[in-house]
């Protein structure tokens, strides 16, 4: 029996990714555990191993598509023994079901499609004689009729109630039909907000405007920030609050530490990391989401630190952080930052989190407001740390300041909560021999 | 048979077996089927098929003895029972027989006898066939699917003895018309016999345990169809119960208890319909690892059991017990053996259920209560048969369409029917269902004239306030 390969699901969010390259050709010998292709999802290029091992006898979505939705079959791994021509494959497994990204992506993606999702519609029987070379039927299913989603009327009404974008829905009706109980799934899933992106991305820029310009497609993790941080605008409301710490303090000890203790290269960040895990262990009422049943208070402290990569940035994620020693701290961040940067996280790494790190002193940025990255309910927006003169003592002098902004979902943090967790991190930063034990 | 090892052995020739062996050969398996009877099941032979051929004769009748309101007179009108039981056989025969030719044309291969499961070996079902010629054939399968139906369930105090006491297959071929008959249990089966023998002027009195006739119906439908049985002269007791029955010669004193209290019934023959309970017994279950509870194979949503590569499929694995649920699981079931891809599990919701009384029953989905009951909040739309040209024009102005629908998504919920041709019309509902269409589609729909389909749109209109012909 031919085995299909599906587009995998690398996280429960997933809907759809885009199958950057194969890395095997069709014909070629493949044993299980062996890469088969990249994938691109949100935010990272994973690779699809091979399950079960054989030929790998068709490529049914070739290297470059994009949107290909969760479960759809990408190839057709073939047994020993098997010829191609007893393959049998849905006539109408949604291979594309993003519309945009089809028309920006290179023509020769679409003529490839064309040309490569072979079909045999009648169903062989699995006798083991077939004896038929390759020999395709000449008239074969192509996907330029792409814009059609299929729904079922009630799936499609559910949908809009909701305000679940179908493009970003996989179906499991038959042929990829979206049906009732996808939606029904969805909504008890609470995952609506992940499907849906708001109407301003789906439809992306105005095209029909004069002016000259270059239309990059947007790649997953591109569509991701759009519909992750829109949405959180859009129903989060935040406020703000900025302390300025005095950080002579802090860069002395981290210049001792890294001096006296071998082979430690503490970076300030990392220390940031651990004085907002210990100020999160003392307000721990800043350490939670809004949803709306309930205000989810976490019992761990899982910091996403926002690292700039190509195309874009990540948030990868140090777990369970009040626990943690700035050792570990730091060399875990290290690790995760190469990592971010090559774009070989796993999922698990930047997905989740209880509250968000955002540092953008190496630009030399003076304070900013970020974003707040859903569902958490804060996120602590770092300065560059610069000498600025202060008034100590009644007598002006100079002191390296780093402003630091909390960007607060008042839904779930109030504005006395969120004061109480900047003193507490400000008082940590500025005695930072506290927040070494 | 020179070939005894098969991909899948199907027991039981019925809508649910022969189709799924069919469908396993259409898919290149070699399978064959065992049956201890007739090809065709109790479906084709004692059920579905020869009570329409009985009940078309009734309706036939029906209408010779109202000629005069279209026009026609006729002197000394009168049926023989034989003559009709022949006819109703002879199209059992022909279906049984075009099955046959079925399964041979589709390379199944048949085999008369009854079936056992023995101690697998080497992975493989041993299935032991007793021959009609008590001698024993054996027969190898890498699977298996039961499909060996069910039987008339009786109750500990009544046991059918087949003379007086009939299930639904006496029922269907009585020597003589008796003069009085006691119907117990108001489910299809027992409904469509009382409907059949008062067509042909016979005595009948119905007896349900529960408080209205045909209680898996909208309540509106057990109703109306209540008020029109005893309008034609069917005696119909609801919350009773039958105490004792008491033969005596060419009489039975039956002791029925209602919720009046006690009273005696004194009638020809009684006709046990109180359900039907799984052919479990003596298919070598035991030497396998399948589950048999409440006289029913337990499976999973695919038809497999306990024991790899055994399934089970109709009657055998439970309600509802119709052939077209059977049939369509064993679609399934060969399909899964077969290794289709995207295979979907029977959603049992879109199963229309039929009754072929005078007047006739059809619906699908929720009753207007169940749907209640589940939290829904609906829009109920009615439209009676009187109101529709074609149904005036038939002279069959008896009946009514109900729809329901969620009256947040639109969703078409359940749809009722009662009255002449409604079991050839719901199929219409039935797509609706499984398309998931709403009433906007349903709304749009047009509807020929004239038809008795009509009904159909105006009852979508009236749940959304806009019928027109009421």
């Amino acid at each position: 029996m031919s085995i299909q390969i599906l587009m995998p699901a690398l996280s429960p969010t997933m809907t759809e990714g885009n199958l950057v390259a194969w890395l095997k050709k069709e014909g070629d010998n493949v044993v299980s555990g062996e890469v088969l292709a990249e994938i691109e999802t949100d935010k990272a290029t994973m690779e699809v191993e091979a399950v079960d091992e054989g030929v790998l006898g068709k490529i049914l979505v070739p290297s470059g598509t994009e949107g290909v939705s969760v479960n759809a079959p990408i190839a057709i791994l073939l047994e020993e023994g098997e010829d191609i021509s007893s393959l049998k494959v849905d006539l109408e497994s949604p291979v594309s079901n993003n519309s945009r990204s089809s028309k920006v992506s290179p023509e020769k993606a679409e003529v490839e499609l064309e040309k490569d999702v072979s079909i045999i519609s009648d169903i062989t029987p699995s006798d083991g004689n077939a004896t038929n070379s390759r020999n395709f039927p000449a008239s074969l299913p192509t996907k330029k009729d792409d814009d059609r989603i299929k729904a079922s009327p009630l799936a499609r009404r559910m949908a809009m109630h909701a305000g679940l974008d179908l493009a970003q829905i996989a179906g499991s009706g038959p042929n990829g039909r979206i049906i009732k109980a996808d939606i029904d799934q969805l909504l008890s899933n609470g995952q609506d907000s992940k499907a849906s992106l708001s109407k301003s991305v789906i439809e992306g820029p105005d095209t029909q405007s004069s002016i000259n310009y270059d239309a990059v497609p947007n790649s997953g993790m591109r569509k991701v920030i759009a519909s992750r941080l829109t949405e959180s605008k859009q129903t989060a409301p935040h406020f703000y609050m900025t302390v300025d710490c005095n950080i002579d303090a802090l860069k002395l000890v981290r210049k001792e530490l890294n001096e006296k203790v071998e082979g430690t290269k503490i970076s300030i960040n990392d220390l940031i990391i651990r004085a907002a895990a210990i100020a999160l262990k003392r307000v721990p009422e800043a350490n939670a989401s809004w949803t709306e049943d309930a205000t989810l208070l976490y019992k761990s402290i899982d910091i996403s630190v926002a690292v700039a990569i190509d195309g874009g940035l990540i948030t990868p994620i140090i777990k369970n952080a009040g626990a943690k020693g700035l050792q570990q701290i730091s060399s875990e961040m290290k690790d995760l930052a190469n990592r971010a940067r090559e774009g070989k996280l796993m999922p698990e790494e930047y997905k989740g989190g209880t509250f968000s790190i955002s540092n953008l002193g190496m630009y030399g940025v003076k304070e900013f407001s970020a974003v707040i990255n859903p569902p958490q309910g804060a996120i602590l927006a770092v300065g560059a740390g610069e000498e600025r003169p202060i008034i100590k003592d009644g007598a002006v002098t100079a002191a390296t300041l780093m402003s630091c902004t909390l960007s607060v979902d008042h839904r779930v943090v109030d504005g006395a909560v969120g004061a109480r967790f900047l003193s507490t991190f400000k008082g940590l930063i500025e005695d930072p021999l506290t927040m070494l034990l | 048979m020179t070939n005894s090892k098969y991909d899948l052995v199907v027991v039981g020739a019925g809508p649910g077996g022969y189709v799924a062996a069919i469908r396993a050969s259409q898919l290149g398996l070699n399978a064959a089927i065992v049956e201890r009877e007739s090809v065709g099941g109790v479906c084709l032979n004692w059920g579905c098929i020869p009570t329409k051929a009985l009940l078309r004769s009734a309706e036939v009748g029906h209408l010779l003895n109202n000629l005069e309101a279209y026009g026609f007179s006729a002197d000394n009108v009168s049926f023989d029972i034989k003559k009709i039981v022949q006819r109703s056989r002879n199209v059992a025969k022909q279906l049984s027989s075009g099955v046959s030719h079925l399964l041979k044309k589709n390379k199944v291969t048949v085999i008369m006898g009854s079936a056992s499961l023995k101690k697998k070996s080497g992975g493989e079902f041993n299935i032991e066939v007793l021959q009609e010629d008590k001698t024993y054939f054996n027969l190898k399968s890498t699977n298996v699917i039961m499909a060996t139906g069910a039987r008339a369930k009786s109750l500990p105090n009544i046991v059918p003895d087949r003379e007086d006491i009939w299930t639904y297959k006496e029922a269907m071929v009585p020597n003589t018309l008796p003069k009085s008959i006691l119907v117990i249990g108001s489910g299809a089966i027992g409904i469509e016999f009382a409907s059949f023998y008062n067509d042909l002027g016979v005595d009948v009195t119905v007896v349900e345990v529960l408080d209205r006739i045909l209680p898996a119906e909208d309540i509106d439908i057990s109703k109306f169809a209540c008020k029109s049985f005893v309008k034609q002269g069917i005696k119909i007791k609801t919350s009773s119960m039958v105490k004792s029955l008491k033969k005596s010669k060419a009489k039975i004193s039956v002791q029925i208890e209602t919720a009046a209290g006690s009273e005696e019934v004194s009638v020809e023959k009684v006709i046990m319909a109180v359900g039907i309970t799984g052919n479990t017994e003596n298919l070598g279950l035991e030497n396998t690892a399948a589950e048999v509870s409440n006289g029913q194979l337990v499976v999973d949503k695919w038809g497999a059991t306990k024991e790899p590569g055994l399934y089970a499929i109709g009657d055998l694995v439970g309600a509802p017990w119709l052939a077209h649920k059977a049939s369509h699981e064993g679609v399934i079931c060969a399909e899964r053996i077969a290794g289709i891809e995207n295979v979907h599990p029977l959603d049992t919701s879109n199963i229309p259920g039929c009754t072929y009384s005078r007047p006739q029953v059809a619906s699908v989905g929720l009753t207007q209560k169940l749907a209640e009951d589940a939290g829904y909040k609906v829009r109920v739309g009615h439209f009676p048969f009187v109101g529709n040209g074609k149904a005036i024009a038939l002279g069959e102005t008896d009946g009514f369409v109900k729809t329901v629908f969620d009256a947040k998504t639109g969703e078409l919920l359940g749809a009722h029917m009662i009255g002449a041709e409604v079991t050839e019309m719901i199929q219409g509902y039935t797509v609706a269902r499984t398309l998931e269409t709403t009433e906007s589609e349903l709304l749009n729909t047009v509807f020929p004239h004239p038809t008795l389909s009509e009904m159909m749109h105006e009852s979508v209109l009236d749940a959304f306030d806009r019928a027109i012909h009421i």
